[in-house]
């Protein structure tokens, strides 16, 4: 099981805001940085936090507060017979609650700027980076906590990312690895947290870019020189949390006809005119017969998987993870790209018959997708 | 492109005289235009010879630095011959063909090959495509067919046509993890390599997370920043320079019937790559020799799934059969075809192929840090998926 979380809005970091410039001496002309990346990476590896075990033991009165205000409806939290009827020795806390029961309270982390957590906090707030919001948590879950047990975490430095320019700000992405452990050392969970540390004065183009990225304009297709530190924006709308738009088709006097169909929910297939050939992904020219003539045939929607990957990194926001993507084989002999719903990654097949379905990201864009035949249409 | 008995008029005129290249890191702290000139220069001085000797540049259309800046920044003076080569790490050996071309034809006498990126710290290719900027040319416009549904990164691309390959022929993932190990093997010792003295196991490579099934993180390269470059002259001024020449025996480019960029899917079959076997076909044509003259590779290895179609098309196995050729233990030192002593991209750096041509020099003057005993002609393949090129450098004779 792996959640994540995200959103565009920042909060203000801990601590006052630190004047003076950049440490980071990135894009230097001419020469290295000084040595902030180094004591920066000097953290990679290092424990932030000692083994802390939480204020209380996995105890109902939590649980019954929690489950509340997450309109958690399962019974195996609170009920001792629905949760034995479910395999259970007894009520089982939620299993995505073991950070709650490790956390100091607020007044406690308001003060917490001893040890190397607050030596990196200082050594960021250096750097500017003096605002935070959180972009991932993946957990791995070991084993249900259920009432009694005592619950602790360690944190320790995964990785600092090179400066990122994104829509908040030049910033840093921050990722430490949680291990949570019950009261006889045992590991319960563990959680790989990523931070993104930004200074909010560095932001390029003066304001987020909250819409989607073919927005911008173009750029002949050639990389920007010397962009040293990525596209603007681009690490902030990859984990820019929900809302976000997926990529959008770049429209030409080649290919607009296919998007326009579809968005009537018509999955049109181009034919040449003089041999009657199909062909995709369409193009201006037969190449068959030479012919520039031609126009469309509708697809009958059904055909078979015939290649499929599932996505597991990077994730775009637009998109739900792990994410299938197929090469799906047309019963009229051309394949086509597309999604599949329906079905979970595990069950996709090559092979595997599929008919037509539509999804509708957003108003401006509607896209075949497929789903098992036989299946009911949702 | 029948078999000659005879090398071709290409073969042997020209050859790799120098080598060049900065640190492989992944944050090099300097621009690429310097990167750029740092190699250069670095290639002239191993070939013995003065930037002003220099008289032709060649990079890659995906380059950022342009001939003139090179040039101009690095007292290189007139240029007669410059040339740009596309198609990504398609691109690398292609540059070394338009190089010998010019020598051969006469139209240049120095050229040097070039590629520098800060492919790491700066614009990351493996992120993909999914928000780089909008462009309704044929090219931007290619990208309509797969980052609407998700499909945005060269690994994703790359793992359409590897789940194929394993429905068909029975590969599995260790499959394609023995190619990460032997290359991080090689990478291992050398001291150039990112994963110099860290080797990794097939355990390892099966506990590595997911990227995009059936591709996990140790099936992918690296991302690298530095700088390579390649000094072709004549054969015949080759050999009054300091170190044994790198003869180019044969130099290939090739696309395929009905060709994308690493999104080929509509063929009839995609379980090869054709564009491959065209640039095989046409190198064995070139120089007179076949797969079993030759004695060592530098596959381009940006994913590991697509090294074993390569030595498919190349006619060092059956179809189908690599992932027994590789099983076998023919990639390693004392196999049949000793490939990426260096560690390839994945072990030593990725430089878009590039410093798998220095390698394959290397192996021919004899100093690779995994120098096999008699290599005699090696064989050097391009980026794999787009339209590609080959080389196949062997020692004077």
């Amino acid at each position: 099981m792996s959640g994540r979380i995200g959103g565009p809005a920042a909060s203000a970091g801990p601590g006052p805001e630190t004047p003076g410039g950049r440490a980071d001496g990135h894009a230097s002309p001419g020469g290295r940085a000084d040595d902030y990346k180094e004591r920066l990476q000097a953290f990679t590896g290092r424990e932030l936090s000692p083994l802390r075990l939480g204020p209380d033991p996995v105890n109902l009165p939590m649980i019954r507060h929690w489950v509340e205000a997450m309109e958690d409806g399962n019974p195996v939290h609170l009920d001792e017979a629905a949760a034995r009827a479910a395999g259970r020795p007894g009520v089982v806390a939620p299993a995505s609650m073991v950070q709650a029961w490790t956390m100091p309270g607020y007044a406690a982390r308001r003060s917490q700027r001893t040890g190397a957590y607050g030596e990196l906090l200082t050594l960021l707030e250096e750097g500017g980076y003096t605002s935070v919001v959180a972009t991932d948590s993946e957990f791995e879950f070991h084993r249900e906590l259920v009432p009694g047990d005592r619950v602790g975490v360690e944190e320790v430095v995964e990785s600092i990312s090179p400066e990122k320019t994104t829509a908040l700000g030049a910033g840093r992405f921050v990722t430490t690895l949680k291990t949570y452990r019950d009261g006889g050392g045992e590991v319960v969970a563990v959680q790989r947290w990523r931070i993104l540390w930004f200074d909010p004065a560095r932001r390029p183009g003066g304001g987020p870019d909250g819409e989607g990225p073919r927005e911008q304009p173009g750029q002949g297709g050639k990389e920007p020189a010397e962009a040293s530190a990525g596209e603007p924006g681009a690490e902030a709308r990859r984990d820019g949390g929900p809302g976000a738009l997926r990529p959008r088709p770049a429209l030409n006097r080649d290919n607009a006809f296919w998007f326009e169909a579809a968005r009537g929910h018509r999955l049109v297939i181009q034919r040449c005119t003089g041999c009657k050939a199909l062909r995709h992904p369409p193009g201006p020219c037969c190449p068959r017969c030479g012919s520039f003539d031609w126009d469309t045939a509708e697809a009958s929607g059904r055909g078979h998987v015939y290649s499929y990957v599932v996505n597991h990194h990077p994730r775009h926001p637009a998109f739900e993870f792990p994410l299938v993507v197929a090469l799906v084989e047309l019963a009229e002999g051309i394949r086509l790209v597309t999604g599949l719903t329906g079905l979970a990654p595990e069950a996709v097949e090559i092979g595997m018959p599929v008919v037509l379905d539509w999804i509708d990201p957003d108003p401006d864009l509607s896209l075949p997708v497929f789903r098992p035949a036989g299946q009911e249409e949702h | 492109m029948t078999r000659r008995d005879r090398p071709g008029p290409l073969s042997g005129a020209a050859a790799i005289a120098g080598i060049g290249a900065t640190e492989f890191s992944k944050d090099s702290g300097r621009s690429e235009l310097r990167l750029a000139c740092e190699a250069v220069l670095a290639a002239v001085a191993d070939a013995g010879l003065e930037p002003s000797d220099v008289d032709g540049l060649v990079t890659f259309t995906a380059d950022t630095n342009s001939e003139i800046h090179v040039a101009r920044s690095t007292g290189i003076g007139e240029l007669r011959f410059f040339s740009r080569v596309g198609y990504g790490g398609g691109a690398a050996c292609g540059t070394v063909q338009q190089a010998a071309l010019a020598v051969a034809a006469g139209v240049a006498d120095v050229v040097v090959c070039y590629r520098a990126f800060n492919e790491r710290s700066g614009v990351r290719y493996g992120l993909g495509q999914a928000d780089r900027p909008a462009d309704t040319g044929a090219d931007g416009a290619a990208y309509s067919w797969i980052t609407p549904f998700g499909l945005s990164t060269p690994a994703q691309w790359v793992a359409m046509f590897a789940r194929r390959y394993m429905h068909e022929y029975g590969a599995t993932s260790e499959d394609f993890g023995r190619v990460a190990v032997v290359d991080r093997k090689h990478a291992a010792v050398n001291p150039a390599a990112w994963f110099h003295g860290r080797p990794i196991t097939l355990a390892d490579h099966q506990a590595s997370r997911w990227i995009a099934e059936p591709l996990r993180l140790l099936d992918c390269c690296q991302e690298s920043d530095g700088g390579q470059a390649l000094v072709v002259v004549s054969a015949e001024r080759a050999r009054d320079l300091p170190h044994p020449p790198a003869v180019v025996r044969a130099a290939a480019q090739g696309s395929g019937v009905d060709q994308h960029m690493m999104t080929s899917y509509y063929r009839p079959s995609i379980t090869g790559i054709p564009e491959l076997g065209l640039v095989g076909r046409e190198l064995y044509a070139q120089s007179g020799l076949g797969p079993d003259d030759v004695g060592a590779a530098v596959l381009y290895d940006h994913f590991t799934p697509l090294v074993l179609p390569q030595l498919e098309e190349l006619g060092f196995c059956a179809r189908g059969e690599a992932r027994h050729f590789i099983a076998d233990g023919h990639l390693e030192l004392g196999g049949r075809l000793p490939c990426n002593t260096h560690g390839g991209q994945l072990g030593e750096a990725y430089l878009h192929g590039m410093n798998g041509i220095a390698e394959a020099v290397r192996l021919v003057r004899g100093t690779s840090v995994n120098q096999p005993a008699a290599p005699g002609d090696v064989i050097v393949t391009a980026g794999t998926g787009v339209p590609t090129s080959g080389l196949i450098l062997g020692p004077d004779r």
